[in-house]
C-alpha cells in the first residue's frame, strides 16, 4: 500500500464540534486537512446535546473560555458562516429548597468570582425575569450571559464551512491504528485505507481513551450516559434558560415551539454499544423536576427521548495537549459542558499549532496529567 | 411495583389476540396490552361503544373479531385496553400509560404484534382537509359510523380500495370514482395467488359487482396529482402513470368534483417495539419496507422477543392470524421448554395458504421508485414540521448521506408521529440519492414511542420525592 495513501499536513480523527473547529481553523490557516469521523459528522454527542450555552453550569475554571465560546456561537454566522439557530437570552439557576438555596449562592459566587456576570435574585424577581417560573422558587442565579443553540444544526453548518475552506472531510472511516512514519503518522482505517500525516489531533469524545491506545497511552475516560427530552411544538411556557442548583436540569423552549429537558440524568449505554436505553425512572425525575420548575409544561406532550454520550476525565478537565513522547500526536476533548466551551478551546488550540499567539493558556488541561501508569514513550509493536 | 408475566403482547390485532390466547391455552400467564377501547385491531375494529347499530350483518371481519373478542373473554389472557405502550426496555420491561398514569410489567417473553401505519405519498394538495387515508377511512366507517363524505373519490393500491368503496356505498354514500395505481393485468396476474383463498376472492369480487352495479367509474393505473379546494376538498386531478406508476407527462388531467379524498399507498409495518431493544432489521420493498429478522419460530434476532402479524411484514390479517397462533406456540415452547400438541401443521399449512393471498396483495401496494420519483419539490413531505421534498434534497445535497442526519437538518419526522408516517417516504427519497433504501437506513426508535402527555405521566409529585442525583462538579 506504500504510496497510496493520502498525504496531509494534519489528521483530525473524531468530527464533534471540536474536531470541526480545530480541522476548520488549521484549514483556514493553510493547511491540508483530513477530518475523519468512524460516523457522520456531529452525530454523537456534537449533533444530540441539550444546546446549553449556560455559565451556571459550567465548571468554574472553564468560566473565561466559556465566555469567549459563548460569544463565538452568538457570531457564529460570521466566522462559521452558517447558522446553528444560536438564541442569547437570559439564564436563571433555581433554588427550591435551603440546601439547594445554600449551594446556588456558593456556587454563584464563584462563578462569579471567575467572571460570570451571576446575580442572586429573590423568587419574586425571578418570576419577574422569567414568568413561566414556578411560584415555589427561594433564590435564582440570574445570568445576563445564556442561551442556547440547535445542537442538530452543528453538523450541517459545520460541513458547509469545512467544505469552503478545503477540508478533506471522511465519514465512515474507523481508524483502527496508528503507526510512526519517516514524516509523521500513518493511520489505517478499517477496510485497509492509510492516511499519512504530519500531525495528529484526536478529538475524539468518549472515544479518547481508545485513540490514545493506538499510541500505547493510557487516558482513561469515564463515559457520562445523558439522558434527554423534547416536547412537541407549545405556545411559550418560557423564555429563558433554567437550571437548578445543583445542575441537574436544563429546559430551554426553541424559537419554533420545543421545549428541551436536558440535565444529565443518566441513562444505558457505553462507548463500544452506544447509547442504548433509557432508564425510565431517571426520565420521570427529570420530568418531574422540569414541571415542577414550569408548571405549564403539564399540559405539554413529550415527543422524544434520547441519549448522548458524553466524556469525562479523572478529574472532570478538559484533556488538551501532546501525548507524552508524540509531540505531534494532541489529543482536545473531554471538555466538561464541552459543547458550550469547545469551539474556544478548540480555536485555542487551532492557534497553537498555527504558531499564533493566544489568548488564554491551554497548559492547565495538559493532557499529560491524567496519563495513567509506566508510559513507554515508543510505539507498540 | 412493576407486576410479572410469563408473556406480554403488545398489540391487539389478530395476531395479538391469537398469540395471547394461545399462550394463555397452554397455561402461562399473559398480558395483552392494547391503545384501543376494546381489542381487534385495525381490520377486526370494534365498533365504539354506543354505535352498535348499523350494516354489519354479513360483515365477515365484524364477525370474526367479535368471535376473536369472545375467545379472549373465556381466556385466562388478561387484557390491559387503553394502555399506550411508550417504552420497551431490556429484560422486557414495558411501561405503558393508562388512566391511572404510567405503568410497567416485566415479561420472560414479549410478542410484539403492532401492526402497521398507512403509506400515504404525497401529492400537491395532500394536506387538505377532506383527504383522509384508506385505513383511516376505514376506522371511520368501521368504528364510528361516520362517512369521510358525500361523494368521494377512493384512491391509491391494493384491496382497501375496493373494501372502502364499498363500505361508502353500502352505507349510504356516493363513490365518485376509484383510482387505482394498478392495472387490470395487475389484478390477473395475482389471481393464481388469490384463489388460494376462494373466500376472500369471491368476498372481493363481490365488492367489485356491488360498485358497478352503483355506476362507480374505474380509473385504473393512474393517481392524483393534485387535490383543489382551500378550506375543504373541492375536486381532485386524475393522471393516468406508466409501469412504474410515474404520471405519464403532457397527458391532461381528468378534473373530478368531490368532497372527500380516500387515498393510501399500501401498508409500512411498525417496528418500534424491535427497533427499541434493538433486533436486526432488513430492508424488503415486497414486505412493506424494514422488517425485523425473524427464525421460523418467529422469534427475532433478540431471545425472547417474537414479531407475529403485519408488523414483521405484510401478509394480511388472515396470516396475522396463524402467525398469532404459531409464535404463541413458539412463545409456550420458549417458555416451558416442552413442544405444544400437534396444530401446528394444519397452522402452518394454513399459513401458508393465507401468506400466498397475502402476499401478492402485499406485493401489489409495494412502493415503486416512479411514486417517489414524482413527488414535486414544494410538496410537504413531513406534515408534523412542514418539510418539503426540497428541503430534504437540500440536506442530501449538503452531505447528509442518511435519513438521521437528514433528519438532524431538515426537522424531517421530529414532530409528534416522529417519523411513523412520513419516515418511509422520506427514507425512499434519500435512498434515490444515496444508493438505496439501505444505505439511506432507517429513523432511529427512541421512546416514547406514543406522544406522552406530562400531566399524566408525572401525576400528583411532592418534590421532595423526586430523586435528584447528586451535584455535578463544580
Amino acid at each position: 500500500m506504500a504510496g497510496a495513501h493520502d498525504s496531509v499536513d494534519v489528521a483530525v480523527v473524531g468530527a464533534g464540534v471540536i474536531g470541526a473547529t480545530i480541522a476548520l481553523f488549521l484549514a483556514r490557516g493553510g493547511m491540508k486537512v483530513a477530518l475523519i469521523d468512524r460516523g457522520l459528522i456531529c452525530r454523537q454527542a456534537s449533533g444530540v446535546n441539550a444546546g446549553t450555552l449556560t455559565m451556571q453550569m459550567t465548571r468554574v475554571a472553564l468560566i473565561p473560555f466559556a465566555l469567549r465560546a459563548h460569544h463565538m456561537w452568538a457570531t457564529a454566522p460570521q466566522w462559521l458562516g452558517h447558522e446553528v439557530g444560536v438564541v442569547v437570552c437570559e439564564g436563571l439557576s433555581v433554588a427550591f429548597t435551603d440546601g439547594e438555596a445554600e449551594l446556588l449562592a456558593e456556587r454563584a459566587a464563584k462563578r462569579r468570582t471567575a467572571g460570570a456576570p451571576i446575580e442572586l435574585v429573590d423568587g419574586a424577581r425571578a418570576g419577574q425575569i422569567e414568568p413561566g417560573l414556578s411560584d415555589q422558587v427561594k433564590l435564582a442565579g440570574h445570568c445576563r450571559v445564556d442561551g442556547f443553540a440547535n445542537a442538530y444544526l452543528t453538523g450541517i453548518a459545520y460541513r458547509r464551512a469545512l467544505v469552503d475552506a478545503g477540508a478533506s472531510i471522511r465519514e465512515n472511516t474507523r481508524i483502527v491504528a496508528a503507526e510512526e512514519g519517516a514524516s509523521g503518522y500513518v493511520l489505517r482505517a478499517q477496510g485497509g485505507a492509510m492516511i499519512a500525516a504530519r500531525r495528529v489531533v484526536l478529538a475524539g469524545g468518549v472515544w479518547l481513551q481508545e485513540m490514545a491506545a493506538w499510541f500505547g497511552q493510557r487516558l482513561p475516560i469515564k463515559c457520562l450516559i445523558n439522558q434527554l427530552a423534547v416536547t412537541e411544538r407549545l405556545a411559550p411556557v418560557m423564555r429563558t434558560v433554567l437550571g437548578i442548583a445543583s445542575g441537574l436540569l436544563s429546559l430551554k423552549q426553541y424559537p419554533h415551539g420545543t421545549v428541551v429537558i436536558g440535565g444529565g440524568w443518566q441513562g444505558i449505554g457505553d462507548p463500544v454499544h452506544g447509547p442504548r436505553a433509557i432508564v425510565p425512572e431517571n426520565f420521570l425525575g427529570n420530568v418531574r423536576l422540569a414541571s415542577h420548575t414550569v408548571p405549564r409544561l403539564m399540559s405539554g406532550r413529550i415527543v422524544r427521548a434520547w441519549l448522548g454520550l458524553e466524556a469525562e476525565t479523572a478529574d472532570a478537565l478538559p484533556a488538551v495537549g501532546a501525548l507524552p513522547g508524540h509531540p505531534h500526536v494532541l489529543v482536545c476533548g473531554s471538555v466538561h459542558s464541552g459543547y458550550t466551551s469547545g469551539p474556544y478551546i478548540a480555536k485555542l488550540l487551532a492557534e497553537q499549532m498555527l504558531g499564533h499567539a493566544a489568548d488564554l493558556s491551554l497548559q492547565p488541561f495538559d493532557v499529560a496529567r491524567l496519563i495513567e501508569g509506566a508510559n513507554s514513550p515508543t510505539m507498540p509493536p | 411495583m412493576t407486576a410479572r408475566f410469563e408473556a406480554i403482547v403488545i398489540g391487539g390485532g389478530p395476531a395479538g389476540m391469537a398469540a395471547s390466547v394461545t399462550i394463555a391455552a397452554a397455561g402461562h400467564s399473559v398480558l395483552l396490552v392494547d391503545e384501543a377501547a376494546a381489542p381487534g385491531g385495525q381490520v377486526y375494529r370494534a365498533t365504539f361503544p354506543g354505535l352498535d347499530a348499523g350494516p354489519v350483518q354479513g360483515d365477515a371481519d365484524r364477525r370474526l373479531g367479535d368471535a376473536w373478542r369472545a375467545r379472549l373473554r373465556g381466556s385466562a389472557v388478561q387484557v390491559a385496553s387503553e394502555h399506550v405502550v411508550w417504552e420497551v426496555g431490556e429484560g422486557f420491561r414495558v411501561s405503558a400509560l393508562g388512566s391511572n398514569g404510567s405503568v410497567s410489567w416485566r415479561a420472560r417473553a414479549l410478542v410484539a404484534a403492532t401492526g402497521t401505519t398507512e403509506r400515504v405519498v404525497p401529492f400537491k394538495g395532500w394536506t387538505t382537509p377532506g383527504v383522509f387515508g384508506l385505513a383511516g377511512a376505514t376506522v371511520m366507517l368501521k368504528a364510528q359510523m361516520t362517512l369521510p363524505g358525500q361523494n368521494v373519490v377512493v384512491a391509491g393500491v391494493g384491496p382497501l380500495l375496493a373494501a372502502v368503496a364499498y363500505k361508502i356505498v353500502t352505507s349510504g354514500g356516493r363513490v365518485a370514482a376509484i383510482v387505482d395505481l394498478s392495472s387490470a393485468s395487475d389484478w390477473l396476474g395475482r389471481l393464481p395467488a388469490m384463489a388460494t383463498r376462494p373466500d376472500l376472492l369471491a368476498r372481493g369480487l363481490m365488492w367489485m359487482a356491488r360498485l358497478l352495479r352503483a355506476g362507480v367509474p374505474f380509473h385504473r393505473r393512474s393517481t392524483i396529482s393534485a387535490v383543489h379546494g382551500a378550506a375543504r376538498v373541492e375536486a381532485v386531478d386524475i393522471v393516468p402513470v406508466d409501469g412504474d406508476r410515474r404520471p405519464i407527462p403532457g397527458r391532461q388531467p381528468i378534473s373530478m368534483p368531490c368532497d372527500a379524498l380516500v387515498i393510501g399507498h399500501g401498508l409500512v409495518p411498525q417496528t418500534d417495539v424491535t427497533g427499541l431493544l434493538g433486533a436486526l432489521h432488513r430492508f424488503e420493498v415486497a414486505r412493506g419496507g424494514w422488517i425485523a429478522e425473524r427464525d421460523g419460530n418467529f422469534e427475532t434476532t433478540i431471545p425472547g422477543l417474537f414479531i407475529a402479524g403485519d408488523g414483521g411484514g405484510i401478509f394480511g390479517a388472515a396470516a396475522a392470524t396463524a402467525q398469532g397462533e404459531l409464535a404463541g406456540h413458539a412463545v409456550s415452547r420458549h417458555l416451558s421448554g416442552h413442544s405444544t400438541a400437534g396444530e401446528i401443521g394444519r397452522l402452518r399449512r394454513q399459513l401458508r395458504r393465507a401468506q400466498r393471498f397475502g402476499g401478492a396483495m402485499a406485493e401489489l401496494m409495494a412502493l415503486r421508485d416512479g411514486q417517489v420519483d414524482a413527488i414535486t419539490a414544494d410538496c410537504v413531505v413531513c406534515r408534523c414540521e412542514d418539510v418539503t421534498r426540497a428541503e430534504i434534497d437540500a440536506a442530501v445535497d449538503a452531505g447528509a448521506t442518511d435519513v438521521n442526519q437528514m433528519k438532524a437538518w431538515t426537522r424531517c419526522g421530529m414532530g409528534p408521529c416522529q417519523g411513523r408516517s412520513c419516515g418511509d417516504v422520506a427514507a425512499a427519497i434519500v435512498g434515490l440519492r444515496v444508493g438505496g433504501r439501505v444505505v439511506a437506513g432507517k429513523f432511529t426508535v427512541r421512546p416514547p414511542i406514543r406522544p406522552l402527555p406530562i400531566g399524566k405521566l408525572t401525576g400528583r409529585f411532592d418534590y421532595a420525592d423526586i430523586p435528584i442525583p447528586k451535584p455535578a462538579p463544580l
